[in-house]
């Protein structure tokens, strides 16, 4: 049964990075419960434009969970509380009740400068990609499909690891600001197949290098980030990096 | 060098001197519950480890193993307050609340009730003993009668208290820790997280538990009814408890 819902809208205004940021409020009416995440915040917007005031700013793009733009911490969780993960583009209304205090914040780390209100500076996350993040491949005929064979298991692996879309919820969720898990990802998602062996050992040194330049903080392992990970990603992952690592440590 | 300027390697370093630290533990635990069943054996034990040559060197070993996983927390912790910024979200977040374990959010907390425990054990015992016996300082008690040390310290509840609640902020830093330091050295994966996270976890219990079970089986005067074995001990305890 659809339902329209009301509720108290608090969300993020900041104007740059340096700026200390504060919470506007606005009252949001008959609502209905099939409205997604970020249709809710369209309508927001329209009515503080008909009102006269500044829109909220937020980061969104292919709006079906695959791109990684959305990044809204809302009423303390990254993209919000789901049964399974998904990202704040997947997030419905009928997830809230009648009489809610919504509240959305921006991720909010170090490594992550706000833009404005709650858009926020991802790029680090680009830069640590890179500094690796990719397997260098000789231009030319392309290969017999059945050439290199893969164990199922492996590509499922993966696949797995390569379903992280670099959204930043880890970091967000991290009370030490560690980018580990998408890091840990990006490493497994080649570590595990042929193609990426050649470059394994000098990807992850310089993954990780890049990583602390950035100011990401130190995993602890306290397993927030996969708790929140929209792509359900493990500390499985970040056991692999380490292992990959030192591995290639030993070898210097 | 990678093992202090790169995150991986800085954790790799709280990992093996962590580890370290729990063979340790497990060490002393074992050599505790001797006094249990025996004040001559546990005697023996501390005989053999008083001023040696071998037990100083391990001594000093173990001080600079306890100093690098503090001073590395140290570093840990102040990049991980940098990276995660000044500015902290206005709602908690509530999916993590359930999946977070509350001892690894408090890890650099309950470390330094452990530091305090231990300067508070060394003062007891090492100073008392080891110490007195290099020093050549003359007390009360023989610096290699061990069980007596036991009996006088844990007859005094305010003591047998203290130790207690160090060994619980222990059983939690290792509750974490331990599982934590496989991880780190990437001795895990999906299959072995949870049964490294188990063996971790029933390992660190039953170590403390040994030390538990020795604190209480003092502090409850069961030390002074084997008087034949006990000795001098005995009297030495009873002017402690009264003392106290």
């Amino acid at each position: 049964m659809a339902r329209n819902i009301s509720f108290t809208i608090r969300y993020w205004k900041q104007n740059g990075p340096k700026d200390k940021g504060h919470f506007d409020t606005h009252e949001m009416k008959n609502i209905p419960d099939d409205t997604s995440f970020l249709e809710m915040l369209d309508i927001l917007n329209e009515e503080l434009i008909e009102e006269g005031k500044e829109p909220f700013v937020f980061d969104h793009d292919c709006r079906e969970g695959i791109c990684g733009m959305c990044s809204l911490y809302i009423n303390g969780t990254p993209h919000g509380k789901t049964a399974t993960g998904a990202t704040t583009c997947q997030l419905y209304m009928r997830r809230f009740n009648d009489g809610d205090i919504i509240t959305v914040e921006p991720w909010r780390s170090a490594a992550f400068p706000v833009i404005k209100d709650c858009m926020v500076d991802r790029s680090a996350f680009d830069k640590i990609i890179q500094a690796g993040g990719y397997t260098s491949v000789r231009t030319g005929q392309p290969q017999d499909a059945n050439a290199i064979l893969i164990p199922k298991q492996d590509a499922d692996e993966a696949m797995d690891c390569a379903t992280c879309i670099g959204c930043g919820a880890c970091v967000a969720a991290c009370k030490n600001g560690s980018a580990m898990l998408f890091i840990s990802s990006k490493v497994s998602q080649l570590a595990l197949l042929p193609q990426g062996k050649p470059e394994a050992a000098r990807r992850v040194k310089a993954m990780v290098a890049r990583m602390d330049e950035l100011g990401f903080g130190n995993c602890t392992n306290t397993r927030a980030c996969e708790a929140v990970c929209p792509k359900n990603e493990t500390i499985a992952n970040i056991a692999r990096m380490n292992r990959e690592f030192l591995k290639a440590k030993a070898k210097d | 060098m990678w093992l202090t300027n790169s995150s991986i390697g800085r954790k790799v370093v709280m990992s093996v001197t962590g580890l370290a630290l729990i063979l340790f533990l497990t060490f002393h635990a074992c050599m505790n519950v001797v006094a249990l069943f025996s004040a001559e054996a546990y005697n023996a034990i501390c005989a053999f480890l008083g001023a040696n040559w071998y037990a100083v060197v391990a001594t000093a070993a173990l001080a600079a193993l306890v100093a690098l996983h503090f001073i590395f927390a140290i570093i840990l912790t102040l990049q991980n307050r940098k990276a995660r910024g000044g500015s902290n979200y206005a709602v908690s977040t509530k999916v993590v609340a359930g999946k977070v374990e509350w001892a690894s959010k408090n890890m650099f907390v309950l470390g330094i009730i452990v530091c305090l425990g231990l300067l508070l054990h060394l003062y007891n015992f090492w100073y008392n003993m080891m110490f007195a016996e290099l020093a050549g300082v003359e007390g009360p008690l023989s610096p290699t009668d061990g069980y007596a040390f036991i009996v006088q310290t844990f007859s005094c509840p305010v003591y047998a208290g203290l130790y207690i609640v160090w060994l619980v902020a222990l059983w939690f830093h290792l509750s974490h820790g331990m599982w934590s330091a496989f991880q780190t050295l990437g001795a895990s994966g999906k299959t072995w997280l949870p049964r490294v996270k188990a063996i971790s976890i029933v390992w660190s219990t039953v170590v403390i538990l040994m030390f538990i079970v020795v604190v209480v089986y003092f502090a409850l005067g069961f030390g002074c009814e084997c008087s034949a074995a006990c000795g001098d001990g005995c009297a030495q305890a009873a002017a402690c408890g009264s003392a106290c």
